[in-house]
């Protein structure tokens, strides 16, 4: 009984929640870091957006990741607008948002970048434009970032975020993956080097085909990465799956991934493998 | 009489359909069946080998749900693993040494979302199918007979021709998928179908497939429907060069 009574109890002691406090901190002001639960400042984020405590990388824009990426870059078909083959209803409010939120086109952002004098094809999916989803006009503008390194003698690098194929474009969006796919084949038969890096999230029909398709593949720490949804894995088996499944670091462990790399070291990462992991381009 | 799409979406789902079983009996009753991915298992979902049609020796691959409840859960009730996938294009490359033509028959609700195939890597094996089947140097006809079901039906269905029965769906995901993730709403699954543009008809005006095989009740004349749309796809293709079958499948997916 006497346990009952003691008054020290951790319940007594405990802190009471100040129920205010939501209001006198501004909005966005902490961020939660959905892989380790690590709430940090927001400003504390630099251009780099990761997680001081296990290294996850933030989602974030195909532009912010240019600031940091490249020396330079002279974007390719930056017009090209997503197209509506199914004439889905308020689709079109739905990319003019997209438009406004990711500040591009489509959600794929492709051009002839330079890194340390090295020249090669860049595209950055873009998690921020309808999760990264493969619509027919970003199939077309990987096809053409294909076709034109293959033309040009270039290797290419393709960072990856997708939710899969573009569901509001139904069956034009699912054939994209075999048509990036045939181009991203002639680029490989013409000997030229193809470096994927996969971001949070690279899953579905983006997994299932470019994503896959390199010479090396990279990838950033926690980034998930898979084929088919966690709440769809879990009912077809009826139990529950670990966590980290999906997580870049258990890829890896089976086979599919070179290396996981930090955010802040793609670059010199990148640098190298362009010089040594293809034929030398300066 | 014109199927409304959830009409032609529960036929396409259908028993009364003919199965790969029916059509390896069938069309090639000399087939001799190709076990084994040789990397790590023999996936049931995927029937491969090889036989003889109209005397020339053709690769012959089906997707199948097999029968009764123990097979159907062996075969994940026809949900390719990883290895089924890599045993197709096993199978599709040894065909191309041999310029032996490859005929694909599928009926899939999709690759299979489990455990043991995500951590085989299911994206990484359809990923690989897509790389290497657009370029081989033989010809590549696919039949679809049920379900076509996103990119677990398309690694199957990415070279030179795709024709769908009549009463088969071909679609991105299954509509109740489609409408319960663009609408969180499951029961406008007829909505959805309408919407997909998943019948043979409206793939057929989208130009994603090559044409529609009758399919009547009887499936004798089903059976005889699908070897004549075969025999003549099969000597026209068989016309042209490698380039020329490798540009034309390149241009296939291009022009989407």
């Amino acid at each position: 009984m006497k346990l009952f009574q003691h008054k020290n109890t951790l319940t007594e002691n405990h802190i009471k929640a100040d129920k205010a406090a939501d209001d006198k901190v501004p909005d966005g002001l902490i961020k939660r870091c959905p892989k380790c639960g690590e709430e940090i400042f927001a400003d504390k984020l630099d251009e780099y957006a990761i997680c001081p405590s296990c290294d996850y990388g933030f989602r974030i824009s195909a532009k912010k990741r240019l600031t940091w990426l490249v020396d330079n870059l002279d974007e390719w078909d930056a017009e090209i607008c997503p197209s509506n083959p199914l004439d889905f209803p308020n689709y079109e409010e739905k990319i003019q948002k997209a438009q406004k939120i990711s500040g591009i086109n489509e959600s794929v952002l492709t051009g002839l970048a330079t890194i340390a004098n090295i020249k090669f094809a860049l595209g950055i999916m873009d998690p921020n434009f309808i999760m990264g989803s493969l619509g027919q006009m970003t199939g077309e503008k990987l096809t053409r970032l294909f076709e034109r390194a293959t033309e040009q003698h270039l290797p290419v690098v393709l960072f990856t975020a997708s939710g899969g194929a573009r569901m509001q474009e139904g069956i034009c969006s699912l054939v994209q993956m075999a048509k990036v796919s045939n181009s991203v084949a002639r680029h490989n038969q013409a000997g030229l080097l193809y470096i994927t890096v996969l971001t949070d999230p690279t899953t579905g029909g983006v997994t299932a085909s470019f994503a896959s398709q390199a010479d090396i593949t990279l990838a950033e720490p926690h980034a998930m990465v898979g084929f088919a949804g966690r709440r769809v894995i879990e009912q077809t088996i009826h139990e529950k799956i670990r966590p980290d499944l999906q997580d870049a670091e258990n890829v890896l462990k089976h086979g599919f991934i070179d290396q996981i790399i930090k955010r802040q070291d793609e670059k010199a990462t990148l640098t190298w493998l362009l010089r040594n992991g293809g034929e030398y381009h300066e | 009489m014109n199927k409304s799409a959830m009409e032609v979406v529960r036929a396409a789902r259908s028993e009364k359909h003919i199965t790969g079983h029916e059509i390896r009996k069938v069309l090639f009753p000399d087939f001799f069946e190709l076990h084994g991915d040789r990397l790590s298992g023999d996936d049931p979902a995927i029937v491969g080998g090889i036989a003889t049609f109209h005397g020339k020796a053709v690769t012959v691959i089906t997707t199948s749900r097999g029968h009764g409840i123990k097979e159907r859960m062996e075969k994940h009730f026809g949900q390719p693993e990883p290895s089924g996938y890599r045993k197709a294009l096993r199978l599709i490359k040894n065909a191309a040494k041999f310029h032996r033509p490859v005929l694909l028959f599928v009926d899939t609700a999709g690759a299979y979302p489990g455990k043991s195939a995500e951590e085989n890597g299911q994206g990484q094996a359809i990923a690989q199918n897509l790389l290497e089947i657009g370029q081989v140097k033989t010809p590549v006809i696919t039949v679809m007979y049920g379900e076509g079901g996103s990119g677990g039906a398309l690694a199957l269905a990415c070279g030179d021709e795709v024709w769908m029965m009549e009463d088969s769906i071909f679609s991105v995901l299954s509509p109740e998928g489609f409408s319960s993730i663009l609408w969180k709403d499951s029961s406008k699954v007829e909505k959805a179908a309408e919407m997909m543009k998943l019948t043979p008809n409206d793939l057929l005006e989208l130009k994603i497939i090559e044409g529609i095989i009758d399919e009547p009740n009887d499936h004798t004349t089903v059976l005889k429907n699908i070897d004549q749309v075969l025999t003549t796809e099969l000597a026209k293709l068989q016309q042209l060069s490698d380039d020329e079958l490798i540009q034309r499948r390149y241009n296939r997916f291009r022009k989407f």
